[in-house]
């Protein structure tokens, strides 16, 4: 199981260490897509892009299917948790924005009370 | 653990809220301790929207922020260090109150952002709410320029916690 683990750990991390693959990673992210869309994407060939997806696939971080001739790939994600994780993404850089927000919401009513004290004087 | 956590003060912040109100429309909500006109300004001055836009966490910063807050004004924001820009027109602008813009920089049917400030008791519900052209498009829709980062960090995130290992420790 441990070594399970460490091979699986050492096969994502050698995944993730190539550029061309980090990029077909966010490709992915957007729409699936088949192998000949991101060779010509990528500007490679079919042959060289098999073995990109084909290291991705056996990291388990992309999945693919072959329908007629055409090898559609995916993010090997639970596609349940996508949704969620969207949504939790957006909601995290949202609270990030407005908890600055609420200083400079805070800096400026003080500013007003002590403008209004001196209007007042 | 959870006794340390329950003994520290609550932050007082206030919740933020996104749900996906149909296949085309975000809708993110929070109020804010103030009244309308301060959240308002806060929003449509470039040296105050600056100071909260880009929160530190995601480590960027703009080189300029240009807004010409009126009915077709437009607005620009540039990010360093590859000038990368944020563009749109305003539609709408009722101050205190509303505002409706364009985000034109991924070319034509960008989608289309509304902001409501609504005044209650010294408190504003703020409301943002985004019409993309298609589900397609609110799909791919990112959380702005830091977006591919984050979502690298949470690929790797699954990823750690697929295979078990702890994050923890050094």
């Amino acid at each position: 199981m441990v070594q399970y683990s460490r091979t699986r750990f050492d096969a994502s991390f050698a995944a993730l260490s190539d550029a061309t693959r980090r990029g077909v990673l966010e490709q992915l992210g957007r729409a699936d897509a088949s192998i000949t869309d991101l060779a010509d994407k990528f500007h490679m060939t079919l042959t060289g892009m098999k073995k990109h997806v084909g290291v991705l696939e056996q990291a388990g971080l992309v999945t693919t299917q072959k329908v007629g001739r055409v090898r559609t790939c995916r993010l090997g994600l639970r596609r349940l948790d996508e949704e969620a994780a969207w949504i939790e993404r957006h909601r995290q850089l949202w609270a990030a924005r407005f908890d600055e927000l609420d200083k400079v919401v805070e800096e400026l009513k003080r500013k007003e009370k002590v403008d209004g004290r001196k209007k007042r004087e | 653990m959870d006794a340390r956590r329950e003994s520290e003060p609550t932050p007082m912040k206030n919740p933020t809220t996104v749900a996906r109100r149909s296949e085309r429309e975000l809708v993110v909500t929070r109020t804010f301790n103030g009244p309308a006109r301060i959240v308002f300004e806060a929003w449509t001055r470039p040296e105050l929207f600056t100071r909260w836009w880009l929160p530190k966490s995601m480590d960027m910063s703009l080189r300029s922020c240009e807004m010409d807050v009126r009915v077709g004004g437009k607005y620009r924001l540039e990010f360093e260090p590859d000038g990368f820009a944020f563009f749109g027109t305003y539609l709408e602008v009722i101050p205190n109150s509303r505002l409706v813009w364009t985000n034109e920089e991924g070319g034509e049917g960008g989608p289309v952002t509304t902001v409501t400030f609504e005044e209650k008791d010294g408190k504003t519900l703020l409301v943002m709410h985004e019409l993309h052209s298609s589900k397609e498009a609110l799909d791919a829709a990112g959380t702005g320029a830091a977006d591919a980062m984050v979502e690298t960090f949470a690929q790797l995130d699954e990823l750690l916690l697929t295979l078990g290992a702890s994050v923890g420790g050094s």
